[in-house]
């Protein structure tokens, strides 16, 4: 997994609450046996007419957000179904991070174990980055996991909170599968004392 | 420890191998992985590179479901879905899991058949790259969703990396009136509460109402709990579910099935323990509800309106309501039991079981689908067409005019043929209304499976309360 540890980059935004992972891939382009290559699938049926052709009222079909890596979001972004296909679709496209009020919980467990930054911030908070995104042209934001810290170069500066161990698997793109068998000793001797029928 | 406990505490407590410390979750095992075709392809690949096996191929079974033709299964048409359906054979067969195929007379909706297996059982630890993994705390397991990397974690491991969640108890009161259903509970709730009041926390149903359901009643409130945004729904076993289990192949036999009824019994809530939040709804207020949105929390009472999107409190829910409305072709102000409708599936994870087959046969027995409405009925699995047929439902169904198809996920979300055309509006009885759920531009409007056969019937919404009932069907 590729490490998170600082991203400053343009800020897409994503202004609508409850965005499903049917919204982020739509269920046609599930069917890929890779990990790659989704990207070009993310928020199909928003970004594309029904002849394929991008729809340019669509957010990130505007010229202002192209080669965006931090997507701001609203409430209950992911929601819906477990397909993993969700943050796979978002980090190919380009983003490292997302940001919103509030996460589904299988997405936000998702994303982690691909190398994307989920940042929770209040709905102020979040309300004020959308101003400011609308506001001007080439908005950018460094989210910084090890401070800890989502800052701009206007001076705005929010601190946000994350479970240690999630942020250090980040910083460092560790395997959560190795750390698991780590343990080996313990899974076994649990085995051997479990009741099954 | 001598604490009072939940239920879910106590599934916790059972399952740690490793007690994560200084912030590090915890490491649970993992007594039941259920695999099916779309999310598990790059988790054997994963496995595959890394040069591990599967710890535990016999505490994994796979199935075939979300990309499934139902109506000649023979003959997959589209490439992809061909090749997925494929690669899991392969995988199954490379690293020795036992596969519910295509052809097998179990082969169903992976949370349909686990259940009838006897695989789900009270106390265990059950997994799936598939968020209504919920559906299985019906029998008071842990069950919840997971992603592919999960996947490859628990086939390597039959472990995971869990945080604890916070609990909370959802306690029906009242009584229920007639006509309305297990679906209309918790499509009740999630209008009252929103689709996110449950997220970061585990869902216990509690109360009388709950107690009075059947197992598969049990089953479709709990597989909606997602829905809610809940990491997991539960209820209590008692001796509905312990009579279900009993003679199922998969369920503990003889002295073993004594044994194991003791352990369900202790896992239990205490009395007096305590969750972190308690909410409450009383069932006898409740109506056959209808969504209009495009959000399962956008529901509404058959007997109201579509609801006007200044009427919300929020600008953020003011702008969903008014979009979801332009998707939905509504207008504010038109009740809903005069939404004309095109088409009617019965079926998924959430009501496609025998109970819900007869329920909705018994609202068509005698009458005809309505001309502009083409209608379906996908049985959750195998076992469920071949009992249904047994019992003449499948006549029934044909006779007024509806599709009698094979089993599978089918319409719920529109992988294999079956899809709505852009802006064809559905009456559903699965569990999820998103844009483009059923096909892009397609309407689904969610309801229960009696809702769904009365409105194939008339073509528009119908308040079943009022039904008539031609004639009786004996199952
Ligand atoms: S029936 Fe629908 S919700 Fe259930 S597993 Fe299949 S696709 Fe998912």
């Amino acid at each position: 997994m590729q490490p998170f540890v600082r991203e400053t980059g343009i800020v897409a935004p994503m202004d609508r609450v409850n965005v499903d992972t049917d919204a982020i891939v739509p269920k046609q382009f599930l069917k890929r046996i890779e990990r790659s290559g989704f990207g070009q699938f993310l928020f199909y049926d928003w970004r594309f007419d029904e002849n394929g052709n991008p729809n340019p009222d669509f957010v990130l079909n505007q010229p202002r957000y192209k080669g965006a890596t931090i997507l701001l979001a609203r409430a209950n972004f992911g929601c819906g179904s477990s397909r993993e296909h969700a943050p796979w679709a978002i980090l190919d496209y380009g983003f490292r991070c997302v940001i919103a009020p509030s996460f589904a919980d299988i997405f936000y467990n998702n994303c982690f174990k691909n190398g994307i930054l989920p940042v929770t911030l209040s709905e102020e908070q979040v309300d004020e980055l959308f101003r400011r995104t609308f506001a001007r042209e080439g908005y950018r934001l460094t989210v910084d996991l090890e401070a800890k810290t989502v800052t701009d170069d206007d001076g705005l500066r929010f601190e946000f909170e994350v479970d240690d161990f999630r942020r250090e698997c980040l910083l460092k793109g560790l395997d959560d599968i190795g750390l698991t068998l780590q343990h080996e000793a313990a899974i076994a001797a649990f085995e051997a004392r479990r009741v099954a029928w | 420890m001598g604490q009072k406990r939940t239920m879910y505490e106590k599934i916790w407590d059972n399952h740690v191998v490793v007690r994560g410390e200084g912030g590090k979750p915890d490491i649970l095992y993992i007594d039941l992985h259920l695999v099916h075709e779309v999310t598990s392809p790059q988790a054997f690949e994963g496995l595959r590179l890394s040069g591990r096996k599967v710890r535990r191929p016999d505490l994994t079974f796979a199935t075939m479901d979300h990309n499934v033709p139902t109506k000649d299964r023979h003959n997959i048409e589209d490439p992809i879905s061909r090749q997925q359906i494929e690669t899991l054979r392969r995988n199954c067969k490379e690293f020795g899991i036992k596969l519910f195929d295509l052809f097998s007379p179990e082969q169903g909706i992976v949370h349909v058949l686990g259940p009838e297996l006897g695989l789900t059982q009270p106390g265990k630890t059950i997994v799936c790259g598939d968020s209504h993994t919920s559906t299985h705390g019906a029998f008071g397991a842990l069950a919840f969703g997971i992603g592919t990397s999960e996947v490859e974690h628990v086939l390597a491991t039959q472990c995971l990396q869990q945080y604890k969640s916070k609990t909370m108890e959802v306690r029906f009161v009242g009584k229920r009136p007639p006509g309305v259903t297990a679906k209309d509970m918790i499509l009740g709730l999630i209008a009252k509460y929103g689709t996110d009041f449950a997220t970061g926390y585990v869902i216990e149903y509690t109360g009388e109402p709950i107690r009075e359901l059947s197992m598969e009643e049990r089953m479709t409130i709990c597989n909606m709990s997602i829905e809610a945004g809940a990491r997991a729904g539960m209820v209590a076993p008692d001796e509905k579910t312990f009579e279900w289990l009993r003679g199922r192949p998969y369920a503990p036999k003889g002295a073993d099935f004594d044994r194991a009824v003791e352990y369900w019994k202790s896992i239990v809530t205490d009395e007096g323990a305590v969750f972190d939040r308690v909410v409450e709804l009383d069932v006898s207020t409740l109506k056959p509800q209808v969504t209009w949105g495009t959000s399962p929390g956008m529901g509404a009472d058959i007997d109201s309106v579509v609801p006007d999107p200044d009427s919300f409190p929020t600008e953020n829910e003011r702008k969903a309501a008014r979009r979801a409305l332009e998707y939905m072709g509504l207008k504010p102000g038109t009740p809903m039991s005069e939404i004309e409708i095109d088409y009617v599936f019965i079926g998924s994870c959430t009501n496609g079981r025998l109970n819900d087959l007869r329920a909705a046969a018994r609202v068509v027995k005698g009458y005809k689908v309505h001309p502009r409405v083409t209608a379906i009925v996908v049985p959750g699995s195998r076992t469920v067409k071949e009992q249904a047929e047994k019992e003449g439902l499948d006549k029934i169904f044909i006779e007024a005019g509806f599709e009698w198809r094979d089993a599978g996920c089918s319409m719920c979300l529109g992988m294999n043929p079956d899809i709505l055309k852009p802006g064809q509006r559905c009456a559903s009885t699965s569990n999820r209304n998103f844009e483009g759920r059923q096909g892009r531009g397609g309407r689904t409007h969610l309801v229960s499976p009696e809702m769904a056969a009365a409105a194939a019937i008339m073509g528009r919404f119908y308040d079943v309360r009022k039904w008539e009932f031609k004639t009786e069907v004996t199952a």
